[in-house]
């Protein structure tokens, strides 16, 4: 049980900055998602925390000491791989106790907590097997299994679903999240995939380019993104973005005008989700549809916005039978408009 | 292709590197070094002193009609090693490619030759034509050929060719063997739906698939023919008559330790790293693979 | 033999209505039998004088200077073989026998440790001079114990090494050719593993000898196969520095087993002794006859 402190973490690769100044506090057992796209710098913020990395500036303390010169090991964290590192030559009873065997703690102790592991996980069957006689999931548990037999300060998880497919991708990030609650470990999980933020995040930070977009909740992000970046990366389909006007309190739109609650003056980068777009043969927008994608509980129509040449989506409820060139009038509550900075992206409330 | 290097220290890599780096320089450069050292001196009559002479002893070697045709003997000694070894190679490894069944088998029995040394089987090969006991030169006498490789230098270049070469047709198989094994059999069957026959099929395309590792193959054997048949020819024919089979590596070691002329063997040495340096840029350019035993 | 006949012979009859049957292009009938009459000739050809050989071994040596000599074993196998073992020419064959051995498997022990240890130094650790060492490295696959034998020699000399087996067995363990292997292999090992270790606490000591060891077994032993018939096959070099007959190696102690002169050379001992100096690395090419294949094309190509 810990807490992590980044405070103002800066990486340095050369003379190439790739990490700008992170910062920020984690709970006691709180789940974090770092979550952006690949090259982000969300994996290296990862290996910093490990102690695979060596952190150029700033300071990385858990249990509010700094940790920043300390082995891995000495870091009391335990780490769960990409493609899971999994000892080739051991068996899955080995893999999972090589951690406690360098501790030197006496055989027997390590073959109950491995024996606890394993039946938390499921893997009791499989204990004397290698992990190439396993399937994809199964090297998944064991690799968590590595971690719980540690009985680590925080788990630290390096995009440890991108290998599975899709549907097994989905058991277990709901087996990851419900272990981690009871265990209640402290837990920072790198991802790129904005859906696995979104579901297993207690908080999470949206990175780009080395920096920390967001820090907040999964809803915090949905509805109140701080950039453009993030209100674009999370969500799907993701928000249409439009160049728009700020006149006298009234917002001026893909052709229509309307009020808006906002201390924006002039030009504005306005963000809509697609979903909510509300269907309104009275709306003051409309959409030249091009192509339909019903999902069934929703549909998706791609198109025009009013007569422009912008690109434009939205989602209405249920199945919608629409055709290329029909023109659907939408409307959209003030407060699910987004108002940001054309020249920086920050947001204007 | 580098790695993100992940212990850290320098103590403890120097330590596990110094055992081979000790070995190679005290048995690689030094010797290596004394040999160019060496070859830019002569020892006076006696033994006394070494006088310096520069290139001399190069200029001396290249003016040399001895080492001039044990140039010339190791090239015409390497060419039919690598091409004696090669052919049959091929040839077999062709036909056990089109075999099912038994494939596993021939290979296991046609490897033994591999791990013989080259001096055992110089001794084999002197053994069936020796002039005296010979079973092949015997039988060749009742043909009417009278077999003397101890007079006859040609006969003797054959008989250390054939002794180097038949090791090697083990080897040669095995990777001819397992590159034919690796043509994928749909393109043959595309050729032969195509109505090529066997012979053209081989020609225009199995033979072109195998290049890659036929050159290979030409440059290893030429390889072992320089440097690695000493055996074979200090026990069948000592580089005689008439070092009609000194090759250069055995004429360091006849002019080095027998004539003890210690400036023109070194300088020979010389010339022979050049060779192998040669040879291992062709081998690394071309092949991109390395290492050879 | 040509080498045209039975292939002309094997291929199929020119003109047939019907298709060619997918998969099995040319492989049954008389065209088989021929491919089997071939391989099988082959093998003959290639086994002829390992079997003369054998048979040498077994006949008494007036049999032998009496061409032509039999084609079949006799019954002299066991006093010929006794003989060579325990009296030999020189010294007895089992003494060279047991020289060879420990000079084969000195070198390829000593070359395989000290490679793995520097081919781990290079891949996982950076370090001053790491890249000239790769290279003085390198270089030395370019420079086989052939070509510089007289400075080699006296370096042996100098360190009163001559007629040991650290002087048989030194000079030719410090080949980079092992080390190219080995780095080869730990490159393709991802990089996770070590971070693995390392977050498990493994120090590079501890994670050398159980995890990249452990993960390298089958390359060692490859390896070790094609060393071992490296180190026994040797000659040159037991021909320079062992003059003490007690310290020869078989593959060289054959050829001293010749009588200078005109005398009749002791047929029969020689060739049991030949036999003899292939048994040991036939039986390692013939037992782990996977393995060596793998490590020779993995090391050669």
């Amino acid at each position: 049980m810990a807490t992590v402190e980044l405070d103002n973490i800066k990486k340095r690769f050369g003379g190439t900055q790739v990490i700008h100044g992170v910062s920020t506090a984690i709970e006691d057992g709180e789940f974090i998602v770092i979550v952006g796209p690949s090259g982000c710098g969300k994996s290296t913020l990862l290996r910093m925390v490990a102690g695979l990395e060596s952190v150029s500036e700033g300071e990385v303390r858990i249990d509010g000491e700094r940790v920043n010169e300390r082995e891995p090991m000495a870091r009391d964290i335990a780490m769960v791989f990409q493609n899971y590192a999994l000892y080739p030559h051991m068996s899955v009873r080995q893999n999972m106790g090589y951690g406690l065997k360098i501790a030197g703690l006496p055989k027997s102790e390590i073959a109950a907590k491995v024996d606890e592991a394993a039946a938390l996980l499921q893997l009791e069957p499989y204990l004397d097997r290698r992990p190439r006689e396993l399937s994809g999931g199964q090297r998944q548990r064991v690799a968590m299994g590595r971690a719980i037999v540690r009985e680590p300060k925080v788990f630290l998880f390096d995009e440890p679903l991108s290998n599975l497919d899709a549907k097994l991708r989905v058991q277990m990030r709901l087996e990851i999240r419900d272990l981690q609650n009871r265990l209640g470990i402290t837990a920072l999980y790198v991802t790129h995939d904005q859906v696995e933020a979104m579901t297993m995040a207690d908080r999470m930070i949206v990175m780009n380019a080395g920096r920390a977009e967001q820090i907040g909740t999964p809803l915090e992000v949905y509805e109140r993104p701080q950039t453009l970046f993030a209100a674009q990366f999370i969500g799907s389909p993701s928000m249409n973005v439009l160049d728009a006007t700020m006149q006298d309190g009234v917002l001026h739109l893909g052709g229509a005008t309307m009020p808006a609650p906002t201390t924006a003056t002039g030009k504005v980068t306005v963000g809509l989700r697609p979903e909510h777009a509300i269907a309104d043969p009275e709306g003051p927008l409309s959409l030249t549809v091009q192509m339909g994608e019903p999902l069934g509980a929703n549909t998706l129509l791609h198109g025009r916005i009013g007569d422009g040449s912008e690109a434009f989506t939205i989602s209405l409820p249920g199945v919608h039978h629409a055709t290329a060139g029909e023109r659907i009038a939408f409307r959209v509550l003030p407060e699910n408009l987004h108002f940001f900075d054309p020249e920086t992206g920050a947001r204007i409330d | 292709m580098e790695k993100r290097v992940t212990f850290k220290g320098w103590l403890l890599p120097l330590l596990l590197i110094a055992p081979q780096v000790l070995i190679s320089a005290v048995f690689f450069f030094y010797p290596a070094g004394q040999a160019i050292w060496q070859s830019l001196f002569i020892p006076d009559p006696f033994g006394l002193s070494m006088q310096y002479v520069g290139l001399g002893n190069f200029e001396y070697l290249l003016g040399d009609p001895y080492y001039r045709a044990s140039f010339l003997t190791t090239a015409v000694f390497s060419t039919l090693v690598t091409l004696a070894s090669m052919i049959p190679a091929l040839f077999l490894a062709v036909v056990a490619d089109r075999l099912i069944k038994g494939a596993s088998v021939y290979r296991t029995l046609l490897v033994w030759p591999y791990a013989v040394a080259p001096a055992v089987a110089g001794v084999l090969w002197l053994f069936m034509f020796n002039t005296r006991v010979g079973v092949v030169s015997w039988y060749l006498g009742l043909l009417g050929y009278d077999w003397n490789h101890v007079l006859n230098g040609s006969e003797a270049m054959g008989l250390v060719v054939v002794a180097s070469a038949w090791g090697r047709i083990s080897y040669n198989f095995l990777f001819f063997f397992a590159a034919l094994q690796a043509v994928p059999k749909s393109v043959i069957e595309a050729a032969a739906i195509d109505g090529a026959h066997f012979w053209r099929r081989f020609w225009t395309i199995v033979l072109p698939l195998l290049s890659p590792t036929t050159f290979f193959l030409l440059v290893v054997n030429v390889v072992y023919a320089f440097f690695e048949t000493f055996g074979v020819i200090h026990t069948i024919t000592a580089g005689g008559p008439q070092q009609s089979t000194t090759i250069l590596v055995y004429k360091v070691f006849a002019d080095g330790f027998v004539g003890q002329d210690l400036g023109s063997s070194a300088a020979q040495s010389v010339i022979l790293l050049v060779v192998v340096g040669l040879l291992t840029i062709v081998q690394f350019k071309f092949v991109e693979r390395r290492v050879h035993y | 033999m040509t080498a045209r006949d039975p292939l002309v012979a094997a291929a199929p009859p020119l003109k047939s209505g019907r298709e060619p049957a997918p998969g099995m292009v040319e492989k049954r009938g008389r065209s088989l039998w021929l491919s089997h009459a071939v391989m099988i000739l082959g093998v003959l050809i290639v086994f002829f004088p390992i079997w003369l050989a054998f048979v040498a071994s077994t006949v008494t040596q007036s049999e032998i200077i009496r061409p032509p000599m039999p084609v079949w074993p006799g019954d002299q196998f066991f006093i010929n073989y006794k003989n060579a073992l325990f009296s030999g020419v020189n010294v007895p064959v089992a003494t060279m026998l047991m020289n060879s051995l420990i000079m084969a498997i000195g070198i390829a022990v000593g070359k395989i440790i000290i490679s793995l240890l520097s081919a781990f130094a290079i891949v996982y650790f950076r370090f001053p001079g790491k890249t000239i060492f790769f290279w003085l490295i390198f270089l030395t696959l370019m420079l086989p114990v052939e070509v510089r034998i007289v400075p080699t020699y006296e370096v042996v000399a100098g360190f009163g090494m001559l007629n040991s087996y650290s002087g048989l067995i030194f000079p030719l363990i410090a080949s980079a050719t092992a080390t190219f292997l080995f780095r080869q292999f730990f490159m393709t090992i991802p990089d996770e593993l070590a971070e693995a270790a390392r977050v498990d606490g493994a120090g590079p000591m501890r994670f050398f000898w159980d995890i990249l060891v452990p993960m390298s077994r089958t390359n060692v032993a490859a390896l070790f196969v094609i060393l071992f018939i490296y180190g026994w096959n040797q000659y040159l070099w037991p021909l320079l520095i062992t003059t003490d007959p007690e310290m020869n190696t078989i593959v060289m102690g054959l050829k001293q087993m010749f009588p200078s002169g005109d005398d009749f050379a002791h047929w029969p001992t020689i060739m049991a002794t030949s036999i003899l100096a292939m048994i040991p690395p036939v039986i390692v090419v013939i037992s782990m006859q996977k393995l060596f294949i793998r490590g020779l094309v993995d090391s050669e190509k």
